[in-house]
């Protein structure tokens, strides 16, 4: 008995695992599986395209663009970059109920915050309330780290600088009468940012917390400063400065500016005739850019976009064409029995 | 420290100062250390502790992607062109370098294992007037060691003296050369006086001078200088490295060359290293990809000067330049920041992730129980890890025959006495039983001299001998004195016959067992042991064997003074001779040998004439006469041997088995069916191999025809050459029809391949070294190789070793072919390490083939299951894999191709860093490798059934230049849905709470989800075989992302490294909306519906094999095996005589240069000395008494 063991001692071992027999499932592509399968997906993808179409459908959106290029624009006067803290008004009218929540962006086109070096502009250490970036903040933040006289920039980086500027008021004219729309500008930011990523440092005064740093070059006026009427809402916890600083991934985006969801207005916006006010500062001519507002509403998919809807349909239609296509090819060559 | 300097001078290319004589004096160490000659340590390892480090980087980095890697980690870390963090690419790198270190430093260990174990052997060595054991390693040139029977040489010995007479040693060679019949080697009489006085030995001061160490195992030249007289050293003095001691009880030699500088030594020293085609193909793929990330990097960089013109240059108010940078500057940074973020198309763990699968394939040869011989405990072994997938393309194997394709082992099989036919067995009915090993055998313990490894399974003739059948007694008296074997007798009752040809020895070893024991040979005399009686025979002539005369003859005088001639050869010659009255046991008798032959037997027709006195005396006085003429001497033998020889007796027919390994013909079938083309290889004679090759089923006689060259001449070869050519196919052109292509890196290398020609009808080829020498010069090599590749068999017999690997080398080199060479014996190794695939055949004595092969297991058989399952499986994996690889980092690159339109081409990724750097080693590592271990399209038992199944590895079909250019278009309509679906999906919409959902990380986030939903999709649509473990992978793989980025995006994550995860958040936030899953699910069917829809279309219309057989083995359970026992017994013209000895064996016997004549060896043979003492029963001892008896090494 031990001669036997001993003689086959190099045997390898009886596994399913090394004899490559683990019990497997061995799926193959046949007509019974891949042309129901397409018609079923083709059916769910119509299915879904029309509920997603019809909901985009029912969401509204109101674009205004004010930039000001032509000359029969009410901002036209504004768009001149030598003209200082100029307002223009928008009129407009919304001919049905604009059903709230009403949201309200800005939108900018050819505006490239995906841009890498600008992107990456700026120090999150900074942001996140760490008082040793104050002093010194992260060299990704050139050319807005310090500033002419070497006092360092707070905060810091291209984006923090570039920050959108312009301001909105809506009125409702009813009547001849403007009746301001109120805003909310609580809560337009993410949670997540609002509460993590960004913070403000734990210095009260929060104005102590910026001695011996300067304002980034573009802005009116320093961070601790930004809203003036909520003192909580300053710093890098400013809801505006949130939104800016979430970088947009096309260089044609919007950004939420305010919510309409108060008073008389939170049912939305009745039909009627409105006037924007606004007070023109970012300068986008220079880049060809383009500035509007949007007024919109959601819904459970989120924005008006009307591609999905519409690529859903589509390509759910275009399954049930295949599988057409392929159940006659199927029919003509069945699968050759025998060699 | 040594080994460093040594390992960049032969980077450097530079070489040792040569040695141009080798001067040693024998006894004087510090005469001979003063030429600082190699000792005998051996090395073969490459690094140690200190060096491991520096060099093993070095090694790595000189491969082309590792050094690439480096280069961009460099980059990176420049601030203007960085575009990724350091550790997107420093990560992987450093992971794959350290598996990479690992694997070396374990083959690194075994090395020196190996190493330190050969060095360790023991030997005695003279030193200061002893004999003192040493280890192999400290023994130096010029020391004098002792060698015992059946111990290796050490060295490279000069044999100074040995135990035998005439100073002579037996060695065997098989390890050098492959060859089992024993040598002979001489030493100089002047050495040989020394004999085993020590004393002597130790005074002996000889001074050599020779040739410096080469790699020439047949010559040796140098002078031998001792008290002022010199003599001539050859190869016949010189023992080498790797050989065996045999029937030699001790000799002493003088070592020449040591360690490295041996003879074996310098021959493997050089070993190649082998590369398959796939991975010269991913080499120039790589070099591909690199000219394409290039072309990519240079759009890209155009596209950011020309933005930087018309948008960057107005866009300063928010982004303002740096320093000095114009859109000319810009556009060269983003090329090289392009270069960084792009780089992924050239895979950093495309290298590692095919060792890994390869080893894994590997693990799978050496665990395969289907392939280990429980006969002699081994398991097949994958000795090269890096060469499966070529197993997958094989077209020509080269098979060595001896050891090979047989046992290498003749047993006597059936004979044809009298007229009757022993050796079949019947069962009552009067059916043929088959003889297995469990058959019962017959008893030869009666015959205390029978051979115990003698089987025999018909007992009817052991009693037809025992009752004194005449006929029988005749035939086995026969076999015992017609042959040219010598005996040996080292011990009483244990005889070992030392045959110049296996098939004598059978004979003899047969005639021993039925009790016709040759025992004795002396120039004139030949003793037997007949029925227990000791009968000595005067050996009157031997008339001996060549290839004209096919048979040989005895001529003896038994005691009772009868003369008789006793005569063996080939059934057509012996025929001719027969006397008339034999006429009616002719027809029997050749009906037997038909049969036997039918069935691949070796036969032999046995025959006897009485001779009387007077015409043996004159026959005798013309026989001296003409032995001794000047002239014409041959043909004057020839005369008298031709006169002497007729009017025989028949006496019947012996049937000898060259025993096939099991399982050949099956095997060699199943090949065939796979259309990979068989040559065999031999060294053996025309007529064995022809034999072999029609029991292996090689040839066949349905066969329309077997053309044979055996021409001596450049002229005749060529015209038997084209001749047979013309036969196969008229109308081929006279020139072959060579394609010139250029192939590999950067296209430098050039191909010449001959393009086959088709033939109709089956053909054989049989080509004898001679004509194979002048078929191999270079104006008849094409030629040959047309003539040869039309035919479905080619056999060439009497081939040299080189021969053997310069006909791999033909194939090779004019048919772009992969090659296989298997063989067993030493003698392969060349055609081994020439074939891109060598393979050797373990479990025996010699190792060198095995040593120098890339896979090796036991037997034969088990080629068809490396071939066509491992094979064939490692090459579908590997190409899945290539194919899956390729796809899936290119569909991941492409995308910020595509986003670089978007971004002001401004080298900005579309995926968060994290996900960049672990995509490659975490998301999509294992389940890749999943499928490249597991994956089966059908399972081993349907491989076999449907050997076609092989083919599209040899056509190259799965991945080839034309399938990576698919697998990028593939890539890059995955990747333009992968870009444009997210990004009209995302275009100015919101979260449902109104909130941003189209900034940049939420798309990152959504396209790289998205992304990893492709790639594995598209991975389980290529995976075949669904085991648990590829559940896992995949599931495991997709949870690891999720768990990882909710992890990475996690709260604690940014407040402990704040800077390092900036996507805080972004998970939570996007992964909660529905048109985030909608596009998700949107994004994912578009890249896979298509390539569905594809497939199926392309089964029904075009179904490829494997689609059969899938399709089949989804229809209908595997047929039961067909019990495939060939009756090969189908009639036949040929003879299936042979005799595989050379000429001239006759003579050797009767002279006294092979005989040892028994009184100058008193020491060891005592009792066999007096022939009278072996008569007293009290001398024998039957084996089984003395269990220390057993010898064999």
């Amino acid at each position: 008995m031990v001669k036997e063991e001993r003689e086959i001692a190099n045997r390898p071992d009886n596994t399913a695992f090394t004899q490559q027999r683990l019990p497997a499932w061995q799926p193959m592509l046949s007509a019974g599986i891949v042309i129901p399968g397409f018609v079923l997906i083709g059916l769910a993808f119509i299915g879904i395209g029309v509920a997603l179409f019809v909901t985009s459908r029912s969401i509204q959106v109101m674009e205004l663009d004010y930039t000001g290029v032509e000359n029969s624009s009410p901002c036209f006067r504004c768009s001149d970059p030598d003209v200082k803290n100029c307002m223009c008004q928008l009129d407009f009218s919304i001919p049905s109920l604009f059903e709230g929540p009403v949201f309200f962006y800005y939108g900018l086109s050819n505006y490239f915050q995906n841009y890498r070096r600008y992107g990456v502009s700026k120090d999150d250490d900074q942001l996140s309330g760490d008082l040793d970036s104050f002093t010194s903040p992260s060299d990704t933040c050139a050319p807005y780290e310090f500033d002419g006289n070497n006092k360092p920039i707070v905060p810091c980086g291209s984006v923090a600088n570039s920050m959108f500027n312009d301001t909105f008021k809506l009125y409702q004219i009813i009547n001849g009468t403007r009746k301001q729309v109120p805003f909310d500008g609580k809560g337009i930011a993410w949670w997540t940012d609002y509460n993590v990523k960004y913070r403000n440092p734990s210095v009260t005064p929060l104005r102590n917390a910026f001695n011996g740093t300067v304002k980034p070059l573009f802005w009116p006026r320093p961070a601790y400063e930004l809203d003036t009427s909520d003192p909580a809402n300053n710093g890098f916890i400013n809801q505006d400065f949130l939104v800016w600083m979430r970088r947009a991934a096309l260089p044609d985006f919007r950004k939420l500016y305010r919510r309409i969801t108060e008073g008389d207005y939170a049912r939305g916006l009745p039909a009627g005739d409105y006037s924007l006010e606004i007070a023109y500062n970012y300068p986008v001519l220079s880049f060809d850019g383009r500035k509007k507002v949007v007024l919109s509403n959601v819904s459970w998919m989120g924005g008006k976009n009307e591609f999905l809807g519409i690529a859903y349909l589509v390509i759910g239609s275009m399954c049930i064409v295949m599988s057409i296509v392929m159940l006659i090819v199927y029919a003509k060559f069945k699968f050759p029995e025998e060699e | 420290m040594g080994s460093v300097s040594s390992y960049f001078g032969q980077l450097c290319g530079k070489e040792q100062k040569g040695e141009e004589e080798r001067h040693l004096r024998a006894n004087d160490r510090p005469f001979n250390l003063s030429y600082h000659y190699a000792n005998n340590a051996i090395k073969t390892s490459k690094y140690n502790i200190f060096t491991f480090l520096p060099l093993n980087l070095f090694e790595q980095f000189r491969r082309l992607a590792n050094a690439y890697f480096l280069f961009l980690m460099i980059l990176q870390v420049i601030p203007q062109v960085s575009s990724l963090s350091w550790f997107t690419t420093a990560v992987p790198l450093f992971l794959v370098l350290s598996i990479t270190a690992v694997k070396d430093a374990n083959d690194d260990i075994n090395r020196h294992k190996s190493d330190k174990q050969v060095n360790n052997r023991m030997v005695d060595v003279l030193v200061d007037g002893q004999l003192k054991k040493e280890k192999w390693m400290s023994v130096q040139v010029g020391d004098i060691i002792k060698l015992e029977n059946n111990e290796f040489v050490t060295a490279d010995l000069l044999l100074l003296s040995s135990s035998e007479p005439l100073n002579l040693v037996y060695v065997e060679t098989a390890e050098l050369d492959g060859e089992t019949n024993l040598k002979v080697k001489q030493a100089l009489t002047v050495t040989g006086e020394l004999g085993d006085n020590i004393d002597a030995l130790a005074a002996f001061n000889g001074e050599v001078r020779c040739e410096p160490p080469n790699n020439r195992l047949d010559k040796f030249k140098g002078i031998l200088s001792l008290s002022e007289q010199t003599y001539a050293l050859d190869n016949d003095k010189v023992l080498l490295r790797g050989c065996t001691l045999r029937n030699t009880e001790w000799c002493f030699g003088l070592v020449i060359f040591g360690g490295p500088d041996t003879k074996l030594m310098q021959n493997s020293g050089k070993t190649t290293f082998k590369r398959t085609s796939i991975d010269h193909l991913m080499n120039v793929l790589v070099l591909c990809i690199f000219g394409f990330l290039a072309s990519m990097c240079t759009v890209l960089a155009i596209g950011n000067a020309i933005w930087e013109f018309k948008e960057g240059s107005v866009f300063t108010a928010f982004l303002p330049r740096e320093q000095g940078v114009d859109a000319g500057l810009s556009s060269f940074l983003t090329f090289w920041s392009y270069v960084i973020v792009l780089n992924t198309v050239v895979p950093i763990s495309l290298y590692v992730s095919v060792e890994i699968i390869r080893l894994g394939n590997s693990f799978f040869i050496d665990w395969d129980r289907k392939m280990y011989y429980p006969k002699s405990d081994t398991p097949a072994q994958a000795r090269t890890t890096t060469l499966n997938e070529e197993l997958g393309q094989i077209k020509y194997i080269f098979s060595d025959k001896t050891g090979t394709l047989t046992q290498n082992i003749m047993t006597f099989n059936k004979c044809s006495i009298n007229g009757k036919a022993y050796g079949e067995l019947f069962d009552f009915a009067g059916q043929r039983v088959e003889i297995t090993e469990k058959t019962e055998k017959v008893d030869f313990s009666w015959n205390r001299l029978a051979d115990p490894k003698f089987d025999f399974h018909d007992h009817s003739l052991v009693e037809t001998v025992k009752e004194g059948n005449l006929e029988a007694q005749a035939f086995f008296r026969l076999l015992a004195l017609c042959h040219t074997v010598m005996p040996e007798e080292k011990k009483e009752g244990e005889l070992h016959y030392q045959a110049q040809s296996p098939d004598e020895g059978a004979l003899v070893t047969a005639a021993r067992n039925f009790g016709f024991v040759f025992r004795q040979r002396t120039p004139e005399s030949i003793t037997v042991m007949e029925m227990g009686r000791q009968v000595v025979y005067e050996l009157l002539a031997v008339l001996d064997f060549n290839n004209v005369r096919k048979r040989m003859s005895v001529i003896v005088r038994s005691p009772e003074g009868k003369l008789t001639l006793f005569c063996k050869g080939a059934d057509t010659i012996i025929y001719e001779r027969l006397h008339p009255s034999c006429n009616k046991l002719m027809e029997v008798t050749t009906k037997h040998l038909n049969e036997y032959a039918g069935e691949g037997l070796r036969t032999l027709v046995l025959a006897y004439k009485d001779l009387d006195e007077s015409y043996m005396d004159e026959w005798k006085r013309r026989h001296h006469d003409a032995s001794t003429a000047m002239d014409g001497r041959e043909e004057r033998l020839d005369e008298l041997y031709e006169e002497i020889e007729k009017d025989l007796m028949l006496l019947g027919a012996t049937a000898v088995e060259d025993k096939l390994q099991d399982g050949v013909p099956q095997t060699i079938e199943q090949l065939a069916k796979a259309d990979i083309k068989i040559w065999v290889l031999t060294g053996d004679k025309q007529e064995t191999a022809e034999n072999i090759g029609y029991s292996c089923n090689m040839l066949r006689e349905d066969m329309k025809e077997i053309f044979i060259v055996a021409a001596n001449t450049a002229e005749g070869v060529k015209e038997e050459l084209e001749n047979a050519r013309r036969k196969m196919c008229p109308d081929s052109a006279d020139e072959p029809s060579v394609v010139k292509e250029r192939a590999g890196l950067f296209w430098l290398q050039k191909t010449e391949t001959v393009q086959d020609e088709t033939v109709h009808g089956d053909y054989g080829l049989i080509i004898n070294g001679h004509s194979l020498a002048f078929a191999l010069e270079k104006n008849l090599q094409l030629e040959l190789l047309r003539t040869a590749c039309m035919c479905q068999t080619v056999i060439c017999c009497r081939v040299t070793p080189l021969q053997k690997a310069q006909v791999v080398q033909l194939v090779k080199k004019y048919k772009q072919a992969v090659t296989l060479a298997i063989g067993d014996g030493a003698n392969d190794v060349s055609m081994i390490k020439a074939a891109h695939i060598g393979v050797g055949i373990s479990g025996q004595e010699g190792m060198q083939a095995v040593l120098s092969s890339d896979y090796s297991f036991a037997q034969f058989r088990y080629l068809q299951r490396l071939l066509l399952v491992h094979g064939r499986w490692s090459y579908l994996r590997m190409c899945k894999f290539l194919r899956y690889f390729f796809y899936k980092n290119f569909t991941f690159t492409f995308v910020h191709f595509w986003y670089a339109f978007f971004c002001g081409f401004s080298a900005q990724t579309v995926y968060d860093e994290w996900f960049i750097t672990v995509y490659n080693l975490v998301y999509t590592a294992l389940p890749v490798l999943g499928m490249s271990i597991f994956d089966q399209d059908v399972n081993d038992r349907w491989s076999f059934q449907y050997p076609q199944l092989y083919t599209p590895g040899q056509l190259n079909m799965y991945f080839s230049k034309k399938a990576f250019v698919r697998c990028m278009m593939h890539s890059c309509y995955s990747s333009l849905i992968l870009f444009f679906i997210p990004w009209a999906a995302i275009y100015d919409t919101v979260r449902d709470d109104g909130k941003d959902i189209a900034d940049y990380q939420s798309f990152a986030l959504l396209a790289q989800t998205c992304l990893l939903f492709v790639v594995s999709i598209q991975l389980c649509l290529d995976t075949h075989y669904w085991t648990a473990v590829n559940q896992f992978f995949i599931w495991g793989s997709l949870a690891a992302y999720f768990a990882v980025t909710f992890t990475m995006y996690s709260n604690g994550m940014f407040f402990i490294f704040t800077s390092a995860f900036p996507f805080i958040g972004t998970a939570r936030n996007s992964l909660n909306q529905p048109n985030v899953w909608l596009t998700i699910f949107l994004t994912s069917l578009l890249c896979i519906l298509p390539v569905v829809a594809f497939r199926f279309i392309l089964i029904l219309l075009r179904p490829t094999i494997n689609d059969k057989v899938r399709y089949k083995m989804r229809k209908e359970a595997l047929p039961a095996p067909t019990p495939r026992k060939l009756p090969r017994r189908i009639s036949t013209r040929r003879s299936g005589y042979a005799f595989s000895h050379s000429q001239g064996y006759g003579d050797l016997v009767t002279s006294r240069k092979f005989l040892r004549p028994l009184k100058s060896r008193p020491a060891l043979f005592l009792q066999t000395d007096s022939p009278l003492a072996q008569n007293q029963p009290q001398h024998y001892r039957t084996i089984k008494e003395e269990p220390e008896g057993s010898q064999s090494p």
